[in-house]
C-alpha cells in the first residue's frame, strides 16, 4: 500500500474514530458508572497508572444499575413511548400534508417544476430554530391563529393549543415537510404517465387508478419520507422546547434536563444508550429500504 | 407521470405553500411593527432593527457564528471530500464497513446524544470547552453531510478521464487536481454551503461543547426565545431569512446560467 493511499484512508478514518467513536464508547462507559459528588460527577474513573490492577477494579465497578433505573422511573419509559408516539403521530400528519403537496409538483408543467422545487427546499436552508419559533406567536392565546378564528367567529374562546402536544405535531409536520415531501415527488416524477393511461383506458375510475397505480408505485418514497421524518424527530429537542410546554414528554428533552440540570451524567449517558437502541432499528429498516431503491434503480 | 393539472392539484399546491411560508411571512411582518407587543399592529417602525444593532451581546454572537461556520465547513469540506474519496475509490480495506457506518451514522443521530458523546469527550481530553471544541464538533458532524454529497459525484464520474490523464503522464495529485476535481467542483462547493448553514443553525450540539464564554447566536435566540416571542427576534428572523433566501436564489440562477452554457457550447462543439 502506497503512503499516498495511507494518508488519504487515515486522515479521515482517525478524525471520525477520535470525535465520533470513541465519544461513545465514553458514552456507554459513564452509562455504567455511578453518580457522585464530585468532579467529574461520576464513579469510578480509570486509573490507568495502577496499571493492569486499576483496569480490572475499574471493569469491576462497572454494572447496569443505572438501566435497571431507568426501567424502574415511570418518567423515563413514559418519556420514550411518548415521544415513539409522537413521532409516528407527526410522521402520519406529514404524509397527509406531503403527499398532495408532492403529487401536485409531480403534475405541474415542467417549467413550473424547478421554482416548486426550490420553493420546498428553501425553507431547509433556513435556521431550524427560527422556523420553529415562527409559530410561537400563531400558535399561542393571543396568537394570531386564535385572534383570526374568533373574529370569524368559528371560536368563541382562545384554543389552547401552544405548550400542549398538539402544537408539538405542528411544529414536527411544519420543520420536517420538505423531508417528505422531496422523495415522494422523485418517486412520482419517474412514475410513467403511460400506466396510468392503460387503466384508465381497462376501466379504472381517475380515483381507483390512483389507488391501484400511482399510489403503489409511490410507496418507496413514502417509506423513505417516513424514516426521514420518524428518525429524527424521535430525539427531537427544539421543538417540544419551545412549544411543547411542561405538557409535552420527549426523551431528547429528558436527556438535556437530566444533564444539564441534575447533573446526573450516568443516568444522562444511559439514557441516550438505550435512544440510540431503539433508534437502530427504524436507521436499519431504512439502510436497507435504500439498498433495494439503488439495486431497483441499477 | 400524466400532466393533468387539476383544480385539486393547484389547491394543494397553494394551500401547501402557504403553510410553508405564512408563519415566516408573519414574522418579517411583524418585525416592522413598532408595538412591543408582537401580535398588536400599530404601525410601522424600523425601531427593532436598531435596537439590534446596538446589542452588543447579539452581535459578538453573530461574528462567533459566523467564524465557527467558515472554518468547521471548510475544514470538514476537505475531510468530507477526502472521506467521500475513499468511500467511492479507495476498494477494499480493513474497517471499510465501520468507515461507511461512521460517516453515515452522524447524519441520522438525534444531536441530543452526538453532543453529549462529543462533550464527554473533551471534557475526558481535559479540553477546555470554547469556540475552539464547537469547530470541532462541527467538523465531525457537518463533514459526513459533505461526504454524502461530495460521493453522490463520485459515483456518476467517469473514471477513464482520470485514467486517461495518468497515462499522459501525471501523477496522480496532478490528475486529481487538473481532472477530477474540476469536475466535482460543483458538488464540493454545494457540500460546501451545506455545512457551512448546518453549522450556522446548530443549536444542540453547540449547547452541548460549549463553555461559558462562548455563545453563538442559536445559543442567544433560543435562550430569548424561551421566554416568549420578542419583536428583536423577529428583527433578527427577518435578516437571516433574507440572506437565506437571497442566497439560495442567487445559487439556483447562477447553475441554471452554467447548464445554459454547458449547453451552448456542447452545441456548438457539434457544429463543429
Amino acid at each position: 500500500m502506497n503512503l499516498r493511499r495511507l494518508f488519504l484512508i487515515l486522515t479521515p478514518y482517525a478524525w471520525l474514530l477520535l470525535f465520533f467513536l470513541i465519544p461513545f464508547v465514553i458514552v456507554m462507559k459513564i452509562a455504567l458508572s455511578d453518580y457522585a459528588i464530585s468532579i467529574p460527577p461520576y464513579t469510578p474513573t480509570l486509573d490507568l497508572s495502577a496499571g493492569w490492577e486499576g483496569i480490572k477494579s475499574f471493569l469491576s465497578e462497572l454494572d447496569f444499575e443505572n438501566f435497571s433505573f431507568l426501567a424502574s422511573d415511570a418518567l423515563y419509559y413514559t418519556a420514550y413511548f411518548s415521544s415513539l408516539k409522537i413521532a409516528a403521530v407527526s410522521t402520519v400528519l406529514t404524509l397527509l400534508v406531503a403527499y398532495p403537496i408532492a403529487y401536485g409538483m409531480a403534475q405541474a408543467s415542467e417549467e413550473w417544476r424547478p421554482t416548486l422545487m426550490m420553493l420546498v427546499i428553501l425553507p431547509f436552508w433556513t435556521s431550524f430554530l427560527i422556523r420553529v419559533y415562527s409559530w410561537i406567536g400563531i400558535l399561542s392565546n393571543e396568537g394570531f391563529l386564535n385572534q383570526f378564528l374568533l373574529w370569524t367567529g368559528i371560536i368563541s374562546e382562545p384554543l389552547a393549543i401552544m405548550n400542549t402536544q398538539k402544537a408539538v405535531y405542528v411544529g414536527i409536520v411544519y420543520s420536517y415537510l420538505p423531508f417528505m415531501i422531496l422523495p415522494i415527488y422523485a418517486a412520482l416524477e419517474k412514475l410513467d404517465g403511460s400506466l396510468i393511461e392503460a387503466a384508465e383506458d381497462l376501466g379504472c375510475s381517475k380515483m381507483s387508478a390512483f389507488w391501484l397505480v400511482t399510489f403503489p408505485l409511490s410507496i418507496p418514497g413514502v417509506i423513505a419520507g417516513c424514516f426521514l421524518v420518524f428518525i429524527p424527530a424521535l430525539g427531537e429537542f427544539v421543538i417540544p422546547s419551545l412549544l411543547g410546554g411542561s405538557d409535552t414528554l420527549m426523551i431528547g428533552k429528558v436527556l438535556y434536563e437530566e444533564f444539564f440540570s441534575n447533573r446526573d451524567w450516568p443516568v444522562a449517558s444511559a439514557v441516550a444508550v438505550v435512544l440510540l437502541l431503539i433508534l437502530i432499528i427504524p436507521i436499519v429498516l431504512f439502510q436497507r429500504n435504500e439498498q433495494k431503491q439503488r439495486e431497483a434503480n441499477q | 407521470m400524466n400532466r393533468r393539472f387539476s383544480w385539486f392539484n393547484a389547491t394543494s399546491l397553494t394551500l401547501g405553500f402557504a403553510f410553508l411560508y405564512l408563519p415566516m411571512l408573519i414574522l418579517v411582518i411583524y418585525s416592522f411593527n413598532a408595538s412591543k407587543l408582537v401580535t398588536v399592529w400599530a404601525g410601522f417602525s424600523t425601531k427593532w432593527y436598531g435596537e439590534l444593532l446596538g446589542n452588543e451581546a447579539f452581535l459578538s454572537a453573530a461574528w462567533v457564528t459566523l467564524k465557527v461556520a467558515v472554518i468547521s465547513s471548510t475544514v470538514a469540506t476537505v475531510l468530507g471530500t477526502m472521506a467521500a474519496y475513499v468511500l467511492v475509490r479507495a476498494g477494499r480495506f480493513t474497517g471499510r464497513t465501520l468507515f461507511s457506518g461512521m460517516i453515515y451514522a452522524p447524519i441520522v443521530m438525534p444531536e441530543v446524544i452526538t453532543g453529549l458523546a462529543m462533550l464527554l469527550l473533551f471534557i475526558s481530553l481535559g479540553l477546555d470547552r470554547g469556540v475552539f471544541t464547537i469547530i470541532l464538533a462541527h467538523i465531525t458532524f457537518t463533514m459526513c453531510f459533505v461526504s454524502v454529497v461530495v460521493s453522490s459525484r463520485l459515483v456518476t464520474f467517469d473514471r477513464s478521464l482520470e485514467e486517461a490523464a495518468l497515462d499522459l503522464g501525471c501523477t496522480p495529485f496532478d490528475a486529481f487536481k487538473s481532472v477530477t476535481l474540476p469536475i466535482i467542483a460543483p458538488a464540493v462547493i454545494s457540500g460546501w454551503l451545506l455545512a457551512f448553514t448546518l453549522s450556522l443553525d446548530d443549536l444542540v450540539i453547540s449547547q452541548f461543547v460549549a463553555g461559558p464564554s462562548s455563545t453563538t447566536l442559536p445559543m442567544k435566540i433560543f435562550s430569548a426565545v424561551r421566554l416568549g416571542v420578542s419583536p428583536e427576534i423577529n428583527a433578527l428572523s427577518t435578516i437571516l431569512i433574507s440572506i437565506v433566501t437571497v442566497g439560495v436564489i442567487s445559487a439556483s440562477l447562477i447553475s441554471k446560467r452554467n447548464i445554459a452554457r454547458q449547453r451552448a457550447d456542447e452545441q456548438k462543439a457539434l457544429q463543429q
